[in-house]
């Protein structure tokens, strides 16, 4: 996985509550066997109409936020499907971080299996980093910055890690093969139907 | 943790703890995982492109149930892209060994149906599935999560997932639930109450004489739309309800084993003192059937209430929010929810799926006729839930009712295949989630139990299904 560090980048705003994964990505581009070229279906019914035409007035379709790189979203960021579509889309259209005021927990968790940083911070703070000029995202410092703001977020070590490295997390867990196997010992003895 | 009084969570997360490593991260074994067609063929993919080994063929069950058509199921009923994910998952069952049910086995059927039916789901075991409801296996009393195809992967490589502990939760429903009223209409009404992201961070233990009294396939609605409440799983203590519902099912031990794993799973509930990070308790016995009216499952109402007005919301962005949903609904303010028209209704999805919940839909439709302009689908979530609608003679019930019998599936709860809503359609809707676009794009999706789905069918219009049941 591409390790994360630093990012600087335009931050386009969707600053809406509930965001789901069928908004990130509906249904029809999850019949897809690879992870890749999903980007062009991102927030596919905010973004086109029903001729299948940019919507001008979608944060992503005008002229400063094409390029975006970080995305600003309401509270329960990602909620419903697991689909790990809607990190893949988000990633191929070239966003690496999104920051809210909460996360859903599923939806979380592909971020990280991507090398995607999701950041919380208060609504307030989300608000504020709303702005057309540039935002850095600093992950070993921990601090989100532009237009003369700056703040800090707080991240899970562990999690931390596995972005700043870009590990391999079934690399790392193999690494553990000898508890696993031990637990597999211990538990056909203790739960022998399972 | 280790030492006092234990959640049903806590012990089900020690006796799966493989390892905790020093940045505090934990290992968790997984026991049973539930594959399907749409979120498996990248994870399968990346073990060959890592020349990595299936770790455990014998821990999976693969089904197909997401794309296909719940019409026909001969090859010319896949649109090509379905078609694709359905060979990739026949290729890659039988390059990796892993447990299949083909499609035109009568065992066929939407995966959180057809786990607890084969008996592959067991209390005390740790269940996932690349699938966000997973969260319904919790009714056996086992930790089951929905994940994303890199944990899929993970799980193939190394039958354990990297996980952190959750917060306890426990909803105590108490009370007698009201008849014509079930589990969906308790698991409506409590995200309405707790909000789409108030169970995020936590596992929620389903508990209170109003979940006791609950059959089996109830306890499964109840934790299947847990994940709707943001929860990381939901549960229910397993008690003979549970055992009796296992007891004798294919993949279910036997004999001596059987014995064995009572006694281990008798001491799975709660302890007495046991603490909880957070608690509510809901009376349930005056509870009312629960309509959504918006696009998440918490907005919602008694269907003897109102389409709400969103100038009585205090937070500016909240009534923005309403605005929006309500724009997208098609919905006036004020506008009694019973004078709701509907065009579509959709009874299935692995919330409303299963035996009874055909029975329930049933009863209501049994005499009636499918109101004129109403399109209306019984899909149930599994071959074998088929045959037994079918031995009861519900088959006959529905259609002569005028609604569609088909084939099982995911279907229409999230239209992966052709069972769509068309723009501006309006649907009651059994399933889970009525976010904009998921039954089709501009579709209107209300969520309802299936008494109350049958209701609208024949009414044409949302209807307290309680009247037309004093009426028989």
């Amino acid at each position: 996985m591409k390790p994360f560090t630093t990012l600087t980048g335009t931050a386009a705003p969707l600053l809406r509550a509930n965001i789901d994964t069928d908004l990130l990505i509906p249904k029809q581009f999850l019949k897809t066997i690879v992870r890749t070229g999903l980007g062009r279906h991102l927030f596919f019914e905010l973004r086109y109409d029903d001729q299948g035409r940019e919507r001008p007035d979608f944060i992503l379709n005008r002229p400063n936020f094409r390029q975006a790189v970080i995305l600003l979203g309401g509270p329960n960021f990602g909620c419903g499907s697991s689909r790990e579509h809607a990190p893949w889309a988000l990633l191929d259209f070239g966003i690496r971080c999104v920051i809210a005021p909460s996360f859903a927990d599923i939806f979380y968790n592909n971020c990280f299996s991507n090398g995607i940083l999701p950041i919380t911070l208060p609504m307030a703070a989300v608000e504020d980093l709303a702005t057309e000029g540039l935002l850095t995202v600093d992950l070993p410092a921990q601090t989100v910055s532009g237009g003369g703001r700056s703040y800090r977020f707080e991240l899970e070590p562990a999690r931390k890690t596995t972005l700043v490295e870009g590990l391999d997390a079934i690399g790392v867990s193999l690494a553990s093969l000898p508890a696993i196997e031990a637990y597999e010992a211990k538990r056909a003895q203790a739960t022998p139907w399972l | 943790m280790s030492s006092g009084a234990r959640t049903l969570y806590d012990k089900l997360w020690e006796a799966h703890l493989v390892e905790t490593r020093p940045d505090g991260t934990s290992l968790l074994y997984i026991d049973r995982h539930l594959v399907h067609e749409v979120t498996s063929p990248q994870a399968f993919e990346g073990l060959r492109l890592a020349d990595r080994p299936l770790r455990r063929p014998e821990a999976i069950l693969a089904v197909i149930d997401h794309n296909i058509s719940t019409q026909n199921r001969t090859d010319g009923s896949f649109e090509e892209t379905s078609r694709l994910q359905v060979e990739a998952l026949v290729e890659n069952v039988q390059a990796f060994q892993v447990p299949y049910i083909p499609l035109l086995d009568d065992r066929q059927g939407i995966v959180h149906v057809i786990g607890p039916e084969q008996g592959f789901t067991l209390p005390g075991s740790t269940v996932v599935c690349g699938d966000s409801h997973t969260s319904t296996h919790g009714a056996f009393g086992a930790l089951a999560f929905g994940i994303g195809t890199s944990e899929v992967e993970h799980v193939f490589a190394t039958q354990t997932l990297p996980q952190r502990h959750s917060k306890n939760m426990r909803v105590r429903f108490e009370g007698t639930l009201p008849e014509g009223l079930g589990a969906k209409d308790l698991a409506l009404f409590l995200i309405g109450q707790i909000g789409t992201a108030g169970g995020t961070g936590h596992v929620i233990e389903f508990a209170g004489a109003a979940v006791r009294a609950l059959s089996m396939e109830s306890r499964m609605t109840l934790c299947n739309m847990s994940i709707e409440a943001g929860a990381r799983a939901g549960l229910v203590a397993p008690d003979e309800t549970t055992f009796a519902y296992v007891a004798g099912r294919p993949m279910a031990p036997a004999g001596p084993l059987w014995e064995q794993a009572l006694a281990s799973w008798r001491g799975l509930p709660t302890d007495e003192g046991a603490r909880f990070d957070q608690e509510y308790t809901f009376d349930v016995s005056g509870l009312a059937p629960q309509v959504t009216w918006g696009t998440n499952p918490e907005a919602v109402v008694d269907i003897t209430g109102r389409v709400p007005d969103p100038g009585a919301a205090g937070d500016p962005a909240k009534q923005e929010a309403m605005r929006l949903a309500l724009a997208y609904m098609g919905l006036q303010p004020g506008t009694p929810m019973e004078e709701v028209p509907v065009q579509v209704v959709f009874i299935g999805s692995c919330t409303n799926g299963r035996i009874e919940d055909m029975r329930a839909a049933a009863r209501v439709a049994k005499g009636r006729k499918v109101a004129p302009g109403v399109r209306a689908l019984v899909v149930p979530g599994s071959g074998l839930v088929k045959r037994q609608a079918e031995a009861e003679g519900l088959d006959r019930v529905f259609l002569e009712a005028g609604f569609e019998w088909r084939l099982p599936g995911c279907s229409m709860c999230l239209g992966m295949n052709d069972d769509r809503l068309e723009p501006g359609e309006r649907s009651a809707s059994t399933s889970n989630r009525n976010f904009e676009g998921r039954q089709g794009r501009g579709g209107r999706t209300h969520l309802v139990s299936p008494e109350m789905a049958a209701a609208a069918a024949v009414m044409g219009h949302f209807t307290d299904v309680r009247r037309l049941l004093e009426v028989q």
